[in-house]
C-alpha cells in the first residue's frame, strides 16, 4: 500500500512518522508531476487552509485530486485537511476541493489560547487524545455523512463513504488508532 | 504555563511548516500577504528596514494596530516585543496574538535576562545564531527558534551563517558518545536534558526558521536546503517592486525548494528587489543583541 500526504505547507512529516511506524509507504506531494505515481490513499495534513487551497490550484493538482477523491479515493483530512474537503465553510465564502456534505466553521475555538488537548470517544475506537490547534469544527452534515467523534457538543470527526476528517490533530499523540482507521476504509 | 500548553504552543509552530511569515504594517499589506500563500504575518508598524533607517528606540507596535490586523486576516497574527520586556509580551497575551517574537530587531529593554516565556500561556518565537542561543532560548521557554539573520538589510549571507552553524553544531551533537554530552551542555551553557535530546533526535526540539535577509525565491530555497522548516521574510516583500507577485513567488518556492526548473521561472520578472545593504556597511548589528 502506498499513500500520498499533501505536502504544499503544513504538519506532513508528521503524518509520513505515523505511517512508517504502522509499516506503511508514503511519499509527499509538492507539485503535479508527483500525481503521476500510484497511490492508495490521501492525507490532508493540518496547515493553514488558505494556503494549501492556493497552492493545489497554482500548482495545479487542483482537478486531478478532487477527481481521483470523487472517483473513490480515500481521503483522510485532518485540521487544514477538514476546511479543504468542506462543502460549506461557515466562516469563509471560498471553499476548495468541497467533496464532503459537511459545514464547517474555520478557527472555531478562536486564536491560539484556545487551542486546547483533551481526550474523547471516537467510534469504533474508542477513547483517544485529541489535540486541537487554532481549530475547526463541524456545525451540520448532510446526507450520508456519519458523525465519529464530538466534543463539547461540536462534531469533531466525522465519515463520508471515502471521506474520513478530524478537526484535532491525531498525527500529533502517540496514538495510531485514527490512522488505521483509515488504512482499514482502504482496505488492508 | 502548563506543560499541556507549552505542547499546544510546539504544535502550532508545526503546523506554520513548509510555510512563510511575512512582516506587514497595515491590513491591506495583512490581506495582500494572505492572499499571496502567508502561513502567518508579522504585525509591526515599521519593518526591519525602516526601523534601521530611522534609527532611536524601536519598541512594541500600537496595539490598535495590531488588532486591525487580526480582523483583517484569518491566518496567524504574530507581533514582536523587546528582548526581556515581559510587560510588552503581557499587552500582546491580553490581546490574544497567536504568537509572540521576542525580537532583537526592536531595541532590547534588557540587556541581561530575556523574557522568563515559561509564566505565558501564549507561544514565542525566539532568534538564535548558534546552537547555544537557540537552546537557551528553548530553556527560557520559546516554542520556536529563528535564525537572527541580519535584518531589514535584503542580505542573506548572515543567516545563512546562522543556519550552517546550528545545523554543523547539531551534528556534531548527534555524532558525540553519550559520555561527551555532560560537557557539551556545560560549554554551550545549557541543561544536559536538552543536549541529550539534540543527540538522540539530530535536530531542535521545537520548529526551526529562517529569517533575517530573505529578499528572493532563491534566499527561500536556499535557506529551506540548508535545513529550515520555513521561512520568515521581513522587509524583501513590501520593499520590493511588486509585492504580491514576489510574495507569492517566494511561497511557491518553500513548498518546492529543491526544484530548480520550478524556481527559475518563479524568479523570472519579478520587478525590482530590495535594494539591500551589505553587511559590511551597516553600523547596527541586529544580530549581537540577546545572547
Amino acid at each position: 500500500m502506498q499513500i500520498a500526504v499533501l505536502a504544499v505547507q503544513g504538519a506532513f512529516i508528521e503524518h509520513e512518522y505515523m505511517l512508517s511506524r504502522l509499516g506503511v509507504e508514503s511519499f509527499e506531494l509538492r507539485q503535479k508531476s508527483d500525481l503521476d505515481k500510484p497511490f492508495d490513499g490521501l492525507i490532508i495534513p493540518g496547515g493553514e487552509s488558505t494556503v494549501q487551497g492556493k497552492l493545489i490550484r497554482e500548482l495545479d493538482m487542483f482537478d486531478t485530486l478532487k477527481s481521483r477523491i470523487s472517483d473513490g479515493l480515500p481521503v483522510f483530512g485532518t485540521c487544514a485537511g477538514l476546511i479543504l474537503l468542506a462543502k460549506e465553510i461557515k466562516n469563509d465564502s471560498r471553499v476548495h476541493l468541497a467533496s464532503m456534505d459537511i459545514t464547517a466553521v474555520r478557527n472555531a475555538y478562536g486564536r491560539q489560547l484556545g487551542s486546547f488537548f483533551t481526550e474523547g470517544f471516537f467510534k469504533g475506537v474508542g477513547k483517544i487524545p485529541m489535540t486541537f490547534i487554532r481549530a475547526p469544527f463541524i456545525e451540520s452534515v448532510r446526507g450520508d455523512v456519519e458523525v465519529l467523534a464530538t466534543c463539547g457538543g461540536n462534531i469533531v470527526a466525522a465519515r463520508q463513504k471515502n471521506q474520513l476528517v478530524t478537526s484535532f490533530h491525531s498525527e500529533l499523540n502517540d496514538d495510531l488508532s485514527v490512522h488505521k482507521y483509515f488504512l482499514d476504509m482502504i482496505g488492508r | 504555563m502548563s506543560e499541556n500548553r507549552y505542547e499546544l504552543n510546539k504544535n502550532l509552530a508545526q503546523m506554520l511548516k513548509g510555510g512563510v511569515i511575512m512582516d506587514v504594517t497595515t491590513p491591506e499589506q495583512a490581506r495582500i500577504a494572505e492572499a499571496a500563500g502567508a502561513c502567518a504575518v508579522m504585525a509591526l508598524e515599521r519593518i526591519p528596514a525602516d526601523i534601521r533607517a530611522a534609527g532611536g528606540v524601536s519598541r512594541m507596535s500600537d496595539p490598535k494596530m495590531i488588532k486591525g490586523i487580526q480582523e483583517a486576516v484569518s491566518i496567524p497574527v504574530m507581533a514582536k516585543c523587546r528582548i526581556g520586556h515581559f510587560a510588552e509580551a503581557q499587552i500582546l497575551q491580553a490581546i490574544e496574538i497567536d504568537y509572540i517574537d521576542e525580537s532583537e530587531v526592536l531595541s532590547p529593554a534588557d540587556d541581561k535576562y530575556h523574557i522568563d516565556k515559561t509564566k505565558f500561556d501564549v507561544p514565542f518565537v525566539c532568534g538564535a545564531k548558534d546552537l547555544g542561543e537557540a537552546l537557551r532560548r528553548i530553556n527560557e521557554g520559546a516554542a520556536m527558534i529563528r535564525t537572527k539573520g541580519e535584518p531589514g538589510t535584503g542580505d542573506v549571507v548572515q543567516a545563512v551563517r546562522h543556519m550552517r552553524m546550528m545545523q554543523s553544531e547539531i551534528r556534531r551533537i548527534g555524532s558525540m558518545s553519550e559520555d561527551e554530552l555532560f560537557d557539551a551542555a556545560k560549554l554551550l551553557q545549557v541543561p544536559y536534558e536538552l543536549v541529550l535530546y539534540v543527540h538522540e533526535h539530530k535536530k531542535l526540539p521545537v520548529v526551526n526558521f529562517a529569517a533575517g535577509g530573505v529578499a528572493t525565491p532563491a534566499d527561500a530555497a536556499l535557506m529551506m536546503q540548508l535545513g529550515a522548516e520555513g521561512v520568515f521574510v521581513g522587509s524583501g516583500i513590501f520593499k520590493s517592486g511588486n509585492p504580491e507577485k514576489r510574495a507569492a513567488a517566494i511561497v511557491k518556492a518553500v513548498t518546492n525548494f529543491t526544484d530548480a526548473k520550478l524556481l527559475a521561472e518563479l524568479s523570472e520578472d519579478l520587478g525590482e528587489a530590495m535594494v539591500g545593504i551589505n553587511e559590511q556597511e551597516i553600523e547596527l548589528l541586529m544580530a549581537e543583541r540577546g545572547k
